[in-house]
């Protein structure tokens, strides 16, 4: 398949006219075609008409600009596009039609990447499974008997199963790792404000952030070196100087400290996923790097400070969708998104404010802290994604409390602002996808992708297809 | 300890629907409350936690008072069409709504 190539190799062949992008094209639609009615990942397919013709004008006329132009893409539906219908999987915007463009959206277009669709996910971002949709659960691609992840797990289910050559998803408490773990792709949780945030249907604001998924971690630093940078539109975006994440992976990690909190994978931890990430760290060793035992006795309250912050500032950011405007009425958010809402409104209410969300709050500071103290010692921490291997669909989603225990891993980094690259490093003996998340200081992303590309390059869990795909050349 | 006094009551579920703008039935008020109060109770936790004298987080921007010109751009204007497009009431180029004061 073309689409089992990296982006360097497609931009590559583009070039040297060895194909087109119309027959790359042509391979992700079928690919839609034939595996989407099992996996249901898109919402919203752009009409394959217009789609074919751009990528005739980009035939024809080869403008390049730069490495993804021609290559198709995939956008969580969390995503504005004008004149393509955005739902962020909630009925209340089952007919909406933005006026405006998201940032990250716009810039992808302007290099001349083609959107072939809109991914389903957990409604405003709630939830870890892609269970919490009006559209259908997203069926995982290695297990169609199981969830893909969430929220993002539409776009991660449709890179694995090639339908598209990357996808931007959102990270709020782990929405881009956990399906990228669970579906074996790559991903990154950008640091706060790296990449705008502008037409990005907001789940919680201080927390949201917007990043790439794909097959490699190589990939993911040539979306992100297009795609970061500061937007006058989001105020929030970072003023720091974007930097060439491409030519940074091949250095030597000889001698960098990578910490590992050892306790934690003591807890509420799948043993075969704990024997696997603890394998992982040879290869480590083996690129010369440091494993450093280290300790976060205030992981415990992670669970704690997100459920609270991130539910407090969705009962906020929700309030807009009063069907006035645009949108149903609040009659049609679904029970997952009700419950998140009324917590969020009691921790803010007059009686509670002190006691939960201000206390969340001051959480918040000794998360910083501690992350702080700890990557002052170590160049990068080495974690879990997920708790477990991916569950069966309807495990999660009718047990609120486990729903929120499956982010165990994932919550502490958003409140921090810091980023976590996600990438596959095994599979369960039932050949499940397992993956591990590498998290380092503010704005040292090109550090993380080069940590994830020489792993990358000694190990190839990442090329790994799911077995829905093994009939195919 | 405090999470284990954590009782939602019927009126308080009512209340807070009424704050968050949700209309709930009888039968949803009461379906909710069990789960309500499981997340309540777990995040509650986060009162065990010391967090004497520590200042409170609200963002990790590390930015402060970021301002733009005071010009118009006109790049991100929506016409009166466009910025009635996905309203299901108008009334002569006019968000139609309920009437706020009896």
């Amino acid at each position: 398949m073309l689409t089992d190539k990296s982006i360097k190799q497609l931009s590559a062949g583009l070039e040297k006219k060895e194909f087109s992008s119309r027959e790359l094209l042509r391979e992700c639609l079928a690919n839609i075609k034939k595996y989407d009615p099992l996996i249901n990942s898109i919402i919203t397919l752009v009409d394959e008409n217009e789609v074919m013709e751009k990528a005739n004008v980009f035939d024809r006329e080869k403008d390049k600009l730069s490495v993804i132009s021609g290559l198709p893409f995939v956008l969580k539906d969390a995503y504005v596009t004008k004149g393509i219908r955005t739902t962020s999987a909630s009925k209340v915007l089952k007919n909406y039609q933005p006026q405006y463009d998201a940032t990250v959206y716009k810039k992808l277009v302007e290099n001349k990447a083609i959107l072939l669709g809109k991914t389903n996910m957990d409604a405003w971002g709630h939830g870890g499974s892609s269970e919490n949709t009006d559209f259908n659960p997203v069926h995982n691609p290695w297990d169609t008997a199981r969830v893909a992840g969430g929220s993002s797990g539409g776009a991660a289910a449709a890179v694995s199963s090639r339908m598209a050559v990357f996808a931007i998803g959102e990270d709020t408490g782990g929405s881009i790792r956990n399906p990228a773990a669970w579906c074996n792709i790559s991903g990154l949780k950008v640091t706060y404000g790296r990449v705008s945030r502008y037409g990005s249907i907001a789940y919680a604001s201080s927390f949201d952030t917007v990043g790439p998924m794909a097959k490699s971690a190589e990939d993911l630093a040539y979306i992100l070196e297009l795609i970061a940078g500061r937007d006058p539109y989001d105020a929030t975006s970072s003023p720091q100087v974007v930097k060439k994440y491409s030519q940074f992976l091949e250095k030597s990690i000889n001698g960098l400290r990578i910490g590992l909190p050892l306790e934690l994978f003591s807890k509420s931890l799948d043993k075969e996923i704990k024997e696997t990430i603890l394998k992982a760290t040879k290869i480590f060793t083996e690129l010369g790097a440091e494993i450093v035992e280290v300790k976060m006795p205030i992981f415990d309250y992670g669970l704690a400070a997100y459920y609270l912050i991130a539910p407090s500032e969705t009962s906020s950011n929700l309030a807009r969708y009063d069907g006035i405007r645009y949108g149903e009425s609040r009659e049609n958010f679904t029970p997952e998104t009700i419950r998140r809402i009324m917590v969020g409104t009691y921790a803010l209410s007059a009686g509670y404010y002190d006691a939960y969300y201000r206390k969340a709050q001051q959480a918040r500071t000794l998360f910083i802290k501690e992350y702080n103290n700890i990557l002052s010692r170590c160049d990068v921490i080495l974690m879990p994604v997920n708790p477990t291997p991916p569950t069966k669909i309807g495990e999660l989603i009718n047990d609120p409390l486990q729903n929120l225990l499956a982010d165990l891993f994932t919550v502490t980094q958003n409140p921090v602002g810091v980023p976590s690259l996600a990438i596959p490093c095994g599979f369960t003996k039932s050949n499940l996808p397992i993956g591990m998340q590498i998290i380092g200081k503010m704005f040292t992303e090109e550090k993380l992708l080069n940590i994830g590309y020489k792993f990358q390059q000694l190990t190839d869990w990442h090329i790994k297809k799911p077995p829905i795909l093994n009939n195919d050349k | 300890m405090t999470s284990k006094s954590i009782k939602i009551t019927v009126d308080q579920v009512r209340h807070l629907a009424k704050l968050a703008n949700l209309k709930l039935n009888e039968k949803e008020i009461k379906n909710i409350i069990p789960a309500l109060t499981s997340v309540l109770k777990f995040v509650s936790k986060i009162q065990s936690l010391s967090t004497k004298n520590i200042e409170e987080t609200s963002q990790v921007t590390g930015q402060e008072n970021v301002y733009r010109e005071d010009i118009i751009d006109d790049k991100r204007m929506l016409s009166q069409e466009e910025a009635l497009k996905n309203t299901k009431k108008k009334y002569k180029g006019y968000f139609l709504i309920d009437a706020i004061f009896d």
